[in-house]
């Protein structure tokens, strides 16, 4: 039988990103995955006919331009076109505009409050100090806290030095910034309610937290580190979708002689003398590689692809702790046009981007105590786009695709298990909610694909739907991603890795944690890195 | 709720003389409102302001109105003059900072009547402004867009505006104020201006801006008068000496990297900071400072030769970076090719021998100099009519 | 009338302003304090709140004393005794079967859950040992270090090292998380994890899934020597009594019904302070037991920087604790409650999810309508308390945020009757018995302690201002940006509960001669 010098489970932009480096440094490198298509979370799907779903992640700013152009994506097909704007609706029918130009916005904003227009420019760099700090160690492995190995004792002095060269008031506002909740840290800014309603989404979307939950201010600071084309802080649509970032990876790595197999499920990472040797499929099929590498979140690796014998026991135990929870559910929604919304022209900009209709903290605040009583909030947040408004090829000309991603719903309902009744009701109430504020919109839908946490693993195999492989909260960055002691990419026994998002630095379509893995991989081989180094950050 | 005002560019309440005087369709955004850069050639303009008469359309420059019973303890802790000493009618320069004793912009207040202020700044500054007020009783109102103004600078600026009918308009002394009757409503006039020259500043409710710029047009065509537009007046602020936010210092809480913001010292400013009158915010890191010794000195250079050093590193004997240029220009009049720099201390002393290092291309070739600098003490254009009492009237 | 025979004034004779005066004064200060109110004690106050009826009027148990603190002032010569202690506590079920937890024993739990409550205790313990440290003296600076600092740091992080590997990632782990989590991955008792969530929040804008209630639980264990609670004899103001006689010993005066109007400076340095009455009072040092909003308050405005006065502004000390009294006919039979455990600390709320959902009114400014509860009816082991046969009931009961939406005039009768309605459920009949009753509200504590907002602990126990952060930056060495002037209060490092340290620290750094940043 082949021995391949690595396999990787699952072909997610982490997996396959991981796979290309491999690849790159001449391992032959296999990539299983259960679906028949690749991609993971980051796929485009013809669910319906002549429109393209990007049914899980939807908008691209976190992957690293440093892997975009180390791996070629842009030769490999991959276009990202950059976004502005958005808009919250408020409920006596008047919105707030987040409008690209500077002045522009400062009036929208002085509509709401002058004070707060003015105060935006001391937000907006209070978080880009803070998103200069994170940006610097996106393409590093963490060191390790409670290790004395040089490296690790490097890695913290350096890691020290960046937050104490912010100075001593700087540093404790940072110390401030990573433990405050949303909520809080944008009442030290702002006094409008829409106007905080609507940058608080960035602190909850994605996450099992209110607005009012310390720790939402650095899940903030996570869609705000990215960028698009040197442009801190932007987002963009990857043309076609995000299956495009996944299919543009999946071409870098075949490009170096790597091979994927799609509906091959992996039902367990073969252990052999305390090392990983190979994997099981589902259908009995064994594949046997020197190191095994799992794309998977951690819950998943550990409880499912492991006898539990195999693995030290804290390991199970750490593994059984990880808080990774389903709190996301998204529509894919085909349109037969593009909607009206009220007081919004027809041709305004702010469509061309996020579109939300939770306009107070307090009912951002109360979509999750839905949440926390086990039922999709009923006053949902949303994060609704039409990339059709940017992207020619989503959908036929002249009709529409929208993406709704909702904030709350839960993995499991108080009651039992979803149902497909309660799903449609779940995709009603969301419907409804748009409805509100876009008369046309019932009639505009031709199609729509509801997804709650429970068809997110299903499909995708994320462990309770959470997009970001585990909660973004300070127990679980950094060091503690996915839980100390197995930060640094190494899996607890030999030949085994993690590269997925539920390591250091996280979700989002990033491809960093695969980048890191492998950067780890070929140390530990003595081979030469390929990685690439991070852009000076200055 | 007000509607969205969703042009990309606001207009001046002066905008339909500004955009009829301007032949070269320049325009640039200055807070959100259409600035001209030149309106017909930068040189004839610059030369009104020092010749004759150049006005400029000042109405984007922020404004707050200030008022209530803590008004001038408050402006007292906002800011570091002591506000007690601008009497009412009077007009002072003055400098904020925040605790760190960093300065977030400078600007001018205005002493309108007793207890009723007006301060002008570069930056939007309410936010800090209603930060100050926390515990106190004042009032604190944006007028931006409620107050048009323009600058009517140079030597013939007073006998402009007395044309116009403004009596006794030059026994004004310099940063003083008056008011005057106009086309209905009222007219204010201060002594002040961004040129270092004589000049004045004309505040009017934006109803009568119209009406001001035809009158002083049509009062002024005798004296040359003249629009002009920004490029002009940075040349002309240059050769005054005059910092400008966002140019010369960055406002400190704008400021995204340790150490970026500057204190008054460190802009040569010394003289604004009065450390008798009371506590304001930053006088115990200034204080500090003024112990410990300043990271930064700022100083204004005369460069050699004629190529302006914009951007340039500033290097001492032996090559060494020791600071850079923020502004710099050819000035016409003072016949000087002034760069204005912030350097490292102990950089700066009137020994120093220190070099521009200055690109400049000419048919597509590059060349790089390094132009000697030396340190200018006093001023660089100071004409005796700037502060002559009653003004010259020419 | 000035006089400037003292070296420092300090302004409250709280614990912590008594702790600090009685550690000046042993360092050779001359000391005077003032409060504005006629006893010692601060919130550590007993009040008659109907006639022969007494109460602890705001905590009610001590648990958190610093030992060092209880040595070094001898307390215990001074008075303070106790009416009980190592106090059980037990989880009031309703119906069904109530849990008890004595030290690290429990009764009603599986053996699961004993074996991990044995684990889990230990690990607290372990980590309020290190927490300890970081709080037992002046927090070092972190970037301007001196030499002291770097040799303080060095020392903490050594401190946090040896914890051994298994307990240090755990302690990241948890450190910054809620104490929900925790007590779902480890414990199957509802009960257990109840009680476990309300030592994490009592006094707290927090509910159990609230990301900081691990390390509120861990502030409120700091001292813990994992017995359970006391009970103060004649109420927590012989505590305060036991304060104001050492400081007193230490050579410390203490001079009451001396409000004060403002903290006075010269120079733009503190050097005294005026009394509501006019009297102006000169000192080298003005050391604040108030809390952070009050003492700048009394400093105002024009003395301080704009962006430190934002800071102080910004500090989150929102309130949510009332405080009920009782005085009853007789002694109250809670459903399923061994009578002999009537004196233990009693708590009204039995599963994480209710104390979550009595929370989630706070956050929109609404009072609980299913209110928690921590109870005790000291008059069980001391009968100075009330008449003979007549007992006290207090309790903590949460939440009754301070700015109450529909305001506090409307809101006072009805968070009373939710209050008493709980209590009806779990000891039907309790409502028959009550002779007199009495709710202080978080404006209530506000008025009467002159406290802003009403927070037990000055101001929010999470991450975010607590340790070097506390309270804000530019204060958090003790020293303020008015030079003189020192904070001693639970708004200072390490914070709220009946601990002495922050005043005790004040004391060290101000004889350390620490001065502002």
């Amino acid at each position: 039988m082949k021995k391949y010098d690595a396999i990787v489970i699952g072909a997610g932009h982490n997996g396959l990103c991981n796979a290309a480096y491999l690849a790159k440094a001449g391992l032959d490198v296999l990539v299983l995955e259960r679906n028949p298509h690749i991609g993971g979370a980051s796929v485009s799907r013809e669910l319906y006919p002549g429109w393209t779903y990007t049914n899980c992640s939807y908008v691209c700013s976190l992957l690293r331009p440093e892997i975009s152009r180390d791996l070629e994506l842009a030769r490999h097909g991959l276009q990202v076109v950059p976004y502005h704007g958005g808009v919250t609706f408020t409920q006596d029918g008047d919105h707030f505009g987040n409008y690209p130009d500077a002045e522009r916005l400062y009036r929208e904003m002085a509509r709401h409050s002058r004070r707060d227009a003015n105060a935006y420019e001391r937000f907006e760099a209070d978080v880009t100090k803070q998103t200069r700090l994170i940006r610097q160690f996106l393409l590093t492995t963490p060191p390790d806290p409670t290790s004395f190995k040089p490296r690790d004792l490097k890695g913290l002095l350096e890691m020290a030095s960046a937050f104490t060269g912010m100075g001593e008031e700087g540093l404790l506002d940072t110390v401030r910034f990573w433990t405050m909740s949303i909520g809080d840290f944008l009442d030290e800014y702002f006094e409008s309610d829409v106007i905080k309603a609507h940058l608080s989404g960035s602190g909850i979307i994605g996450t099992a937290l209110g607005v009012y939950s310390p720790g939402t201010a650095y899940v903030l600071l996570h869609h705000y580190m990215g960028e698009v084309d040197g442009n801190v802080g932007a987002w963009g649509f990857a043309r076609g979708g995000m299956g495009a970032v996944a299919e543009a990876l999946a071409s870098s790595f075949r490009a170096f002689g790597g091979e994927i197999v799609c509906d091959a499920d992996v039902h367990r990472v073969i252990v052999e003398r305390g090392r990983a040797a190979g994997v099981a499929l589902a259908d009995g099929t064994e594949h046997r590689a020197k190191l095994v590498v799992s794309n998977l979140d951690p819950k998943r690796t550990f409880l499912q692809c492991f006898d539990a014998s195999d693995l030290p026991a804290p390991v199970v135990e750490q593994a059984r702790n990880f808080k990774i929870r389903g709190s996301s559910g998204k529509l894919n929604i085909a349109l037969d046009g593009l909607p009206t919304f009220k007081g919004l022209a027809p041709n305004s900009p702010l469509m061309l981007s996020d579109m939300h209709c939770t306009d107070s903290l307090e009912r951002m605040e109360r979509a999750y105590d839905d949440w926390k009583a086990g039922t999709w909030s009923k006053d949902p947040y949303v994060d609704t786009l039409i990339p059709t408004t940017v992207d020619p090829t989503m959908a036929p000309a002249g009709k529409h695709m929208m993406t709704v991603f909702v904030q709350y719903c839960p993995p499991a309902l108080a009651e039992g298990p979803w149902t497909p009744q309660a799903r449609d009701a779940f995709g009603q109430t969301v419907i409804d909610q748009i409805a509100e504020h876009s008369p046309n919109f019932k009639d505009l839908i031709l199609d729509c694909e509801v997804r709650t946490p429970h068809e997110l693993e299903d499909e995708v195999g994320l462990t309770e739907g959470n997009i970001f492989h585990g909660e973004l909260t300070f127990d679980q960055l950094l060091f503690n991603r996915p839980f100390p002691g197995c930060a640094q990419y190494r899996g607890p026994l030999r030949g085994f890795y993690l590269c997925g998002s539920g390591t250091h630095p996280g979700g989002g379509v990033m491809a960093a944690p695969g980048a890191n893995a492998a950067r780890e991989i070929l140390a530990d081989l003595r081979r030469p890195d390929v990685t690439p180094p991070s852009y000076l950050n200055d | 709720m007000t509607p969205h005002d969703n042009r990309m560019l606001l207009d001046t309440p002066f905008a339909s003389r500004v955009q009829a005087a301007c032949e070269l369709r320049e325009w640039e955004p200055w807070k959100g409102y259409a600035s001209p850069i030149a309106y017909e050639d930068v040189e004839l303009e610059y030369f009104a302001a020092r010749n004759a008469t150049g006005v400029f359309d000042l109405s984007p420059m922020t404004k707050y109105r200030i008022g209530g019973p803590d008004a001038e303890p408050y402006l007292n802790r906002l800011l570091t003059r002591d506000v007690r000493k601008i009497r009412p009618g009077r007009v002072g320069y003055t400098l904020w900072c925040n605790d760190a004793g960093m300065v977030l912009d400078d600007g001018t207040l205005f002493h309108l009547s007793q207890g009723d202020y007006r301060l002008c700044a570069q930056e939007r500054c309410l936010d800090w402004l209603l930060t100050s007020a926390l515990g106190l009783d004042v009032t604190i109102v944006d007028e931006t867009a409620e107050v048009a103004a323009l600058a009517v600078q140079g030597p013939t600026s007073c006998a402009a505006l007395r044309a116009m009918g403004l009596e006794g308009l030059e026994s004004l002394k310099p940063f003083g104020l008056r008011h005057y009757p106009f086309d209905g409503g009222e007219l204010m006039v201060s002594r002040t201006g961004f040129t270092g020259d004589l000049g004045y500043e004309a505040w009017v409710a934006p109803a009568h801006a119209e009406a001001l710029w035809d009158a002083m047009f049509a009062a002024g065509r005798n004296h040359l008068i003249r629009p002009m537009g920004n490029a002009a007046l940075e040349l002309a602020r240059i050769e005054a000496g005059f910092i400008q936010a966002g140019v010369d210092f960055v406002p400190a809480e704008q400021v995204l990297r340790h150490g970026r913001a500057r204190s008054p010292f460190e802009l040569g400013l010394d003289w604004l900071v009065d450390f008798d009158k009371g506590h304001f915010t930053g006088r115990s890191a200034l204080l500090r400072e003024r112990e410990q010794g300043s990271r930064f000195r700022f100083v204004r250079l005369d460069v050699e030769g004629n190529k302006p050093a914009p951007e340039s590193f500033i290097l001492n004997k032996r090559g060494k970076t020791v600071g850079h240029a923020t502004s710099a220009a050819w000035c016409p009049s003072a016949k000087r090719n002034v760069a204005l720099a912030s350097l490292e201390m102990p950089w700066g002393r009137p020994e120093d021998e220190l070099y521009a290092e200055i690109y400049y291309s000419r048919e597509l070739r590059w060349t790089r100099i390094e132009a000697r600098c030396r340190i200018i003490d006093g001023p660089i254009w100071d004409p005796p009519r700037r502060r002559q009492t009653p003004a010259p009237n020419f | 009338m000035t006089d400037a025979t003292y070296d420092a004034l300090i302004v409250g004779a709280g614990h912590n302003g008594l702790a600090c005066a009685a550690y000046l004064a042993s360092g050779g200060r001359k000391v005077l304090v003032l409060e504005a109110g006629e006893r010692p004690g601060g919130l550590a106050a007993t009040r008659e709140f109907a006639e022969g009826f007494r109460v602890s009027a705001a905590a009610h148990l001590l648990n958190m004393l610093s030992p060092e603190v209880a040595k070094e002032l001898a307390l215990e010569r001074h008075g303070l005794a106790y009416a009980a202690r190592n106090l059980k506590t037990v989880v009031l079920p309703g119906n069904g079967r109530q849990l008890v937890i004595d030290g690290d024993r429990l009764e009603g739990a599986s053996a699961n859950d004993q074996a991990a409550f044995t684990e889990f205790q230990r690990r607290m313990r372990r980590y309020a040992k290190v927490l300890n440290r970081f709080c037992a003296r002046p927090f070092p600076h972190l970037t301007e270090r001196r030499g002291r600092d770097n040799r303080l740091l060095a020392k903490l992080a050594w401190d946090v090292r040896t914890l051994g590997k298994a307990d240090m990632r755990e302690l990241l782990r948890i450190g910054a998380i809620n104490i929900h989590d925790v007590a779902e991955e480890q414990f199957e008792n509802p009960l257990l994890k109840a009680a476990l969530s309300m030592d994490a929040v009592l006094g707290s804008h927090m509910g159990p899934r609230s990301p900081n209630t691990v390390y509120a639980y861990l502030h409120r264990h700091l001292n813990d020597d994992g017995q359970g609670p006391a009970l103060v004899k004649g109420g927590m103001g012989a505590l305060g009594d036991a304060f104001a006689a050492a400081a007193e010993a230490a050579g410390a005066t203490i001079r009451y019904g001396a409000r004060i109007a403002s903290i006075d400076l010269t120079d733009c340095r503190a050097a005294g302070v005026t009394l509501a009455d006019g009297t102006n009072l000169a000192a080298a040092l003005v050391v604040s037991n108030a809390d952070l909003k009050s003492t700048f308050q009394l400093v105002g405005p024009l003395n301080l920087d704009a962006g430190f006065v934002r800071r102080v502004h910004n500090f989150r000390a929102r309130g949510v604790t009332a405080k009920l009294h009782l005085a009853l006919d007789g002694l109250p039979e809670f459903r399923g409650l061994n009578p002999a455990d009537a004196g233990s600390r009693l708590l009204a709320a039995t599963t994480m999810d209710g104390i979550e959902g009595a929370f989630n009114h706070a956050k929109y400014g609404e009072c609980s309508p299913q209110p928690v509860m921590e109870v005790t009816i000291a008059t069980v082991h001391d009968d100075s308390l009330a008449p003979p046969g007549k007992h006290v009931l207090s309790a903590v009961a949460q939440y009754a945020p301070y700015a109450l939406k529909a305001g506090w005039r409307a809101g006072r009768e009805t968070f009373m009757h939710s209050c008493l309605s709980q209590l009806e459920a779990l000891a039907p009949g309790i409502g028959e018995q009550v002779i007199a009753a009495e709710l202080l509200t978080p404006p209530d504590l506000e008025a009467r302690f002159g406290l802003r907002g009403g927070h037990w602990h000055h101001g929010e126990i999470a991450l975010d201002q607590a340790l070097f952060t506390r309270p804000v930056p530019g204060a958090n060495h003790y020293a303020t940006p008015v030079p003189g002037l020192y904070l001693c209060g639970a708004s200072a490092h390490p914070g709220g509960g009946l601990l002495g340290l922050a005043g005790r620290n004040a004391a060290k750094a101000i004889l350390a001669g620490a001065d502002a940043a």
